[in-house]
């Protein structure tokens, strides 16, 4: 599923575009706001959906291998997180949905969660 | 939907003994953050997280909540289950991810 | 296959504790660092998570660290040494849950007790050393095949 598809289904806001060039379609999501569970269980490429909104998200989304976040309940970074997703090129979107409500709906939709080995 | 027929559809193992499961089931919330929880959690809900801190219950208990899913297989303290028993809250694992159990809970309840 | 590269390049980062707002800054330089001398993706992506749960962790519970990295052909070697208050017991810790974090430190997301228990599963050897009172050592080597 591309990011415009997900992006649709949760009627989100763009908070920082993809490049055009990157459409990569994502099969797996990471519903989590305990970044240690993002780094443990979670295989690279996935799409991560959380409650935190501060830079260090975008850290363990680089560590992980996190190719965009959706951030729940409308909620907005502030402006060093945006820098520094601009920055590392991972793309970030706001829901007004909570976390699960997003999930239910990707699952719906037929994405899962892949785990790492 | 019963909680005990969330249990049964989704497969969980209830760790708790002796805790209602026939508590009507509206909801859910997916959250690791306590503050999360107490801020948007409601009555009904049963409440999804990798949590498995102590307080957990007492949050529960106050929020309304009548059952945390418990995902990743997470291991729960003895300390947590027995105060889930005395709060009435019951406490069940999954080997699911949070992402996977919110979708097929979503599926039950919509 | 082993890097291309003559002898060992090493380096340091030093850490302050409590600093969230450049919290994991050290383990991407080094992600990147490894990336540039052509390191494989799979063990790059150990390296710099298990790297990232220590750096964390000198963040979330000391005064200050250092992180000192040492690449040669064959393995990646991170040392993080913090001045923190030492964990009283080890084998408690490495407990997957267990965790002595601060209800402040769960709301950010970390202290689930995940960060030992991570090191160890992307490292190929960890050792940590530590006296309470005065601080923690871990050494992690990820092997290059």
């Amino acid at each position: 599923m591309t990011l415009a598809e997900i992006s649709e289904i949760l009627d989100a806001l763009s908070i920082v575009s993809p490049e055009e060039t990157d459409d990569v379609p994502f099969h797996s999501v990471c519903s989590a706001d305990l970044m240690s569970d993002v780094l443990y269980y979670h295989a690279p490429n996935s799409l991560l959906i959380t409650g935190l909104t501060q830079p260090h998200v975008i850290r363990t989304a680089e560590i992980a291998g996190i190719k965009a976040i959706v951030f729940v309940l409308n909620k907005k970074p502030d402006a060093r997180t945006i820098e520094l997703a601009q920055q590392k090129k991972i793309p970030l979107f706001s829901t007004p949905y909570c976390t699960y409500t997003a999930s239910g709906k990707l699952y719906e939709a037929g994405l899962r969660s892949l785990r790492d080995a | 939907m019963k909680l005990g027929d969330i249990i049964n559809d989704v497969s969980l193992d209830v760790k708790t003994c002796n805790v209602c499961l026939d508590s009507v089931i509206t909801g859910a919330y997916v959250s690791d953050l306590l503050s999360d929880v107490m801020a948007n959690a409601k009555d009904g809900n049963v409440w999804i997280t990798l949590q498995t801190h102590l307080n957990i219950v007492a949050v529960a208990s106050l929020k309304g909540v009548k059952g945390i899913i418990i995902v990743n297989s997470r291991r729960v303290d003895e300390a947590v289950l027995k105060k889930a028993e005395e709060e009435g809250v019951a406490i069940m694992v999954t080997p699911l991810s949070a992402f996977e159990v919110a979708g097929k809970v979503y599926q039950l309840l919509k | 296959m082993p890097l291309n590269i003559d002898g060992c390049i090493e380096g340091s980062y030093q850490l302050i504790g409590g600093n969230f707002a450049t919290a994991g800054e050290a383990s991407t330089c080094l992600k990147l660092k490894l990336t540039e001398l052509g390191v494989a993706e799979t063990i790059i992506r150990r390296a710099s998570i298990a790297t990232f749960e220590a750096e964390m962790n000198v963040i979330i519970y000391a005064a200050a660290g250092w992180l000192h990295y040492y690449i040669t052909p064959h393995g990646i070697k991170i040392r993080i040494e913090d001045m923190g208050p030492g964990i009283e017991d080890i084998e408690l810790a490495m407990q997957e849950g267990f965790s002595t974090a601060p209800e402040w430190v769960r709301e950010l997301g970390w202290g689930a007790g995940m960060g030992l228990p991570n090191m160890k599963k992307n490292s190929d050897l960890f050792k940590i050393d530590t006296v309470v009172g005065e601080g923690t050592t871990v050494e992690m080597v990820i092997n290059i095949p």
